[in-house]
C-alpha cells in the first residue's frame, strides 16, 4: 500500500487531532509524514498472520480494587491552573459550544 | 576530593557521619548550577529555598538522633515532566509554561522520604518527544563535554546535569531511550528499568505502554542506591507490578565469571560509527576478560524496531496529548475567544505545541484513523510481539544482550532538526528495550577521537535489573570511564 499523502489528507488529520495548523506547517508536515510512512512501510512486508498484537507488557495486573470511597483532590486544587474558571461554582468556563 | 565530585553514597555518609552538613552540601551544588547552568540550560527551574528547607529539616534530624535515609541530604533534580507540588512541570512546553501540579509524583514522595533534597527540573525535549533535547521550549540543553554538541534526549537536562557535577545524581523518563542515550552523550550511567518497576504517577504520560522512570548517576552503584528508593508497586499506577523489590545495591559483587553476554553482531554492524564499533569491541573485550562468556545472538526483528516503535509512540501520545486542550490547566489561546468551543482547542493546540510534538499527534492521528489502523498500527503491534519473542529466545541461552547505546557519538546542534527521519534512526539500539519491557543500562565505554562520550548498553530479562547492575559494577571495576569528567565547563 503506497503513502501518497496529499495537503487534503493532512488537513483531515489534523481537524481529527484538533490542531489548526498554518499553511506552511501543512506543506511540511505534508512531505515530512509522506518520509516517515514510506519508511514505516516496511513493516507491512513482514508476515505476522496469526501472531497477537501486543498492546502492552504488563505480565500481571492488578486493575482492581475495593469499591471504596477515597479522598480525592479537593476542587479548588482541581481548577486552580485553568485558563478560565468559575471558582465560586467549582466550574471550568468555556467558550459557546452551541450555535458558535 | 571535592563534595562535587562526590557520589550520592559519600555524601550521604559524609552528612550521616557529621562531616558535612547537608545544607553545606545543597549550597554547594547551587552554587555549581548557578555558575554553570548559564552555559548548559539544562535546568528549566532551581528551587533554591525549597531545596535548602529540606537540607535543613535533614541536618536537624539528623541532630536529634532520627533515622535517616538512604539518599539523605542527596540533591537530585527531577526531569520537568515529574510533578513536584508547588514546582511548575512544564514538560518544556508553551502550553504548560505556567502549570502548578497540585499532588507529587510518587517518586517524588519516595525520594523525600528516602531524605533526597530535590533542587530543581530539568530541561529536556518538549513532552519528552525528541534525541537531543533541541525540540524544548525554552532553548536546547548543550553537552558538557562539548557546547556545540547535543546532550542527547529526551532526559538531556539530567544527563548533562550529572555530568556537569551539577548534582550527583538525577532522574529521567525513557520512551524510546530517552535514559540510556543521553546518558551515553554525557558520559554518566542511565538505567531504564523494567515496565512496571517504578510508579509513573505523577509522570506526564507520552506513550503509556512504553514510558519508564529510571535515574541517572555517575557510577553503578549510584543508580542501583537511587533504583532501590523508586522501585515498587503503587496502588495509584495500576501497571506497577507486584515484583519483589531486591536490595539492588547487593547485587554489585563484582564477579562476572559464568555470566553469558548475548552479542547480536548482525544487528550492530550497520551504520555504526568507527569510534562506537571500536570502543564497544573494547567493552565486551574487558567484560570477557573479566571472566564473562560472550554469546552470539540472533535478534531478526531488531531491525524493524524503529518503524514500529514510531508507529506506537506516536499513536499513544496522539491519545495522551488529546488532555492539552486549553480548559483544564495550561495555556489557552486568546485569539479564538468569540469563535466557540472548537476553534479555541485548534488554535491552542496550534499555539501551544512546538512542531516536534504536532508532527507526533499527526503521525499517530493517521496511524490511528480509519483505512490506516490495521496495516500500520495493529502491524506494528504484531510486530512487536515477534520482537519480543526474539528477545524471550535469546534469554533461554544468554542473562544480558550488549549493544552499542547510540550508533554515533553526539552529534552538533541543529545537525538533524530539518529531518526528523534521521532523528528517529538515532534511537536504533534503545527503542527495543521499551517495546519488549525490558531493563537497560548505559554506560559510559570510551571516548571518540574527538574526545566525545561514548556508552554501551546491557538489556536484561524482565524484573533482573539487578544483573545489569552487576556486570555494570563489575565493568567498571576494571575500566577507570566512570571517573572522567568533563573539562570544558
Amino acid at each position: 500500500m503506497p503513502t501518497a499523502l496529499t495537503i487534503a489528507d493532512v488537513e483531515r488529520i489534523a481537524a481529527l487531532a484538533q490542531l489548526e495548523l498554518t499553511d506552511e506547517e501543512k506543506l511540511l508536515f505534508t512531505k515530512q509524514l509522506a518520509d516517515i510512512l514510506a519508511y514505516a512501510e516496511q513493516v507491512q512486508a513482514i508476515d505476522t498472520s496469526g501472531v497477537p498484537a501486543t498492546a502492552h507488557v504488563n505480565a500481571a495486573q492488578r486493575t482492581e480494587r475495593e469499591d471504596e470511597p477515597r479522598q480525592s483532590l479537593p476542587v479548588e486544587d482541581a481548577i486552580a491552573n485553568a485558563p478560565d474558571a468559575a471558582p465560586e461554582a467549582g466550574l471550568f468556563r468555556v467558550p459557546r459550544v452551541i450555535g458558535g | 576530593m571535592t563534595l562535587l565530585d562526590g557520589t550520592a553514597r559519600t555524601i550521604r555518609d559524609e552528612i550521616a557521619a557529621g562531616r558535612v552538613s547537608a545544607t553545606d552540601v545543597c549550597r554547594v551544588f547551587l552554587d555549581r548550577i548557578g555558575a554553570v547552568n548559564p552555559a548548559l540550560n539544562a535546568f528549566n527551574l532551581v528551587d533554591a529555598d525549597r531545596a535548602l528547607g529540606r537540607a535543613h529539616d535533614i541536618d536537624r534530624r539528623r541532630r536529634s538522633g532520627d533515622p535517616l535515609g538512604p539518599l539523605a541530604g542527596v540533591p537530585i533534580a527531577v526531569k520537568d515532566n515529574m510533578n513536584v507540588r508547588g514546582l511548575r512541570t512544564t514538560a518544556s512546553s508553551r502550553i504548560l509554561e505556567r502549570f502548578v501540579p497540585p499532588y507529587d509524583a510518587t517518586i517524588v514522595t519516595r525520594l523525600e522520604e528516602a531524605g533526597a533534597v530535590i533542587v530543581g527540573k530539568t530541561n529536556c525535549d518538549e513532552f519528552a518527544m525528541g534525541s537531543s533535547s533541541e525540540s524544548s521550549a525554552f532553548g536546547p540543553v548543550r553537552n558538557p563535554w562539548a557546547l556545540d554538541r547535543i546532550p542527547g534526549g529526551s532526559s538531556g537536562g539530567s544527563a548533562a546535569a550529572v555530568a556537569a557535577r551539577c548534582v550527583p545524581v538525577a532522574l529521567g523518563s525513557d520512551t524510546g531511550g530517552s535514559i540510556r542515550q543521553p546518558a551515553a552523550f554525557c558520559g554518566v550511567v542511565g538505567l531504564k528499568p523494567t515496565y512496571g518497576r517504578v510508579s509513573r504517577y505523577g509522570l506526564l504520560a507520552f506513550a503509556s505502554s512504553l514510558d519508564q522512570i529510571g535515574p541517572f548517576a555517575r557510577n553503578v552503584a549510584d543508580a542501583a542506591l537511587v533504583l532501590s528508593a523508586l522501585a515498587g508497586a503503587d496502588p495509584r499506577d495500576a501497571t506497577t507490578a507486584d515484583e519483589r523489590v531486591p536490595d539492588f545495591t547487593a547485587s554489585l559483587t563484582g564477579d562476572v565469571k559464568g555470566v553469558r553476554i548475548g552479542v547480536p553482531r548482525a544487528f550492530v554492524t550497520e551504520g555504526v560509527d568507527d569510534d562506537v564499533r571500536h570502543a564497544f569491541d573494547r567493552a565486551l573485550d574487558a567484560l570477557r576478560d573479566a571472566g564473562a562468556t560472550l554469546v552470539d545472538v540472533d535478534l531478526p526483528h531488531a531491525k524493524y524496531a524503529i518503524p514500529v516503535y514510531y508507529l506506537i509512540a506516536t499513536a499513544e501520545a496522539s491519545s495522551n496529548l488529546a488532555r492539552y486542550d486549553g480548559v483544564k490547566y495550561g495555556y489557552r489561546s486568546p485569539a479564538a475567544k468569540d469563535e466557540g468551543l472548537k476553534a479555541m482547542y485548534s488554535r491552542t493546540r496550534d499555539e501551544g505545541f512546538g512542531p516536534e510534538v504536532k508532527r507526533r499527534i499527526m503521525l499517530g492521528t493517521y496511524v490511528l484513523s480509519a483505512g490506516y489502523y490495521d496495516a500500520f498500527y495493529l502491524k506494528a503491534q504484531q510486530v512487536r510481539t515477534l520482537l519480543r519473542r526474539d528477545y524471550d529466545q535469546a534469554f533461554k541461552r544468554v542473562d544480558v544482550v550488549a549493544m552499542p547505546t547510540s550508533p554515533t557519538p553526539p552529534f552538533t546542534l541543529g545537525e538533524k532538526t530539518g529531518d526528523p527521519l534521521q532523528m528517529y534512526l538515532a534511537d536504533v539500539f534503545t527503542v527495543s528495550a521499551n517495546l519488549a519491557g525490558l531493563p537497560g543500562i548505559s554506560l559510559p565505554c570510551g571516548f571518540s577521537q574527538d574526545g566525545l562520550p561514548i556508552g554501551f548498553q546491557l538489556m536484561g530479562r524482565m524484573f533482573d535489573e539487578a544483573m545489569l547492575l552487576r556486570v555494570g559494577d563489575a565493568y567498571e571495576r576494571v575500566t577507570e570511564w566512570s571517573t572522567k569528567a568533563p573539562s570544558s565547563i
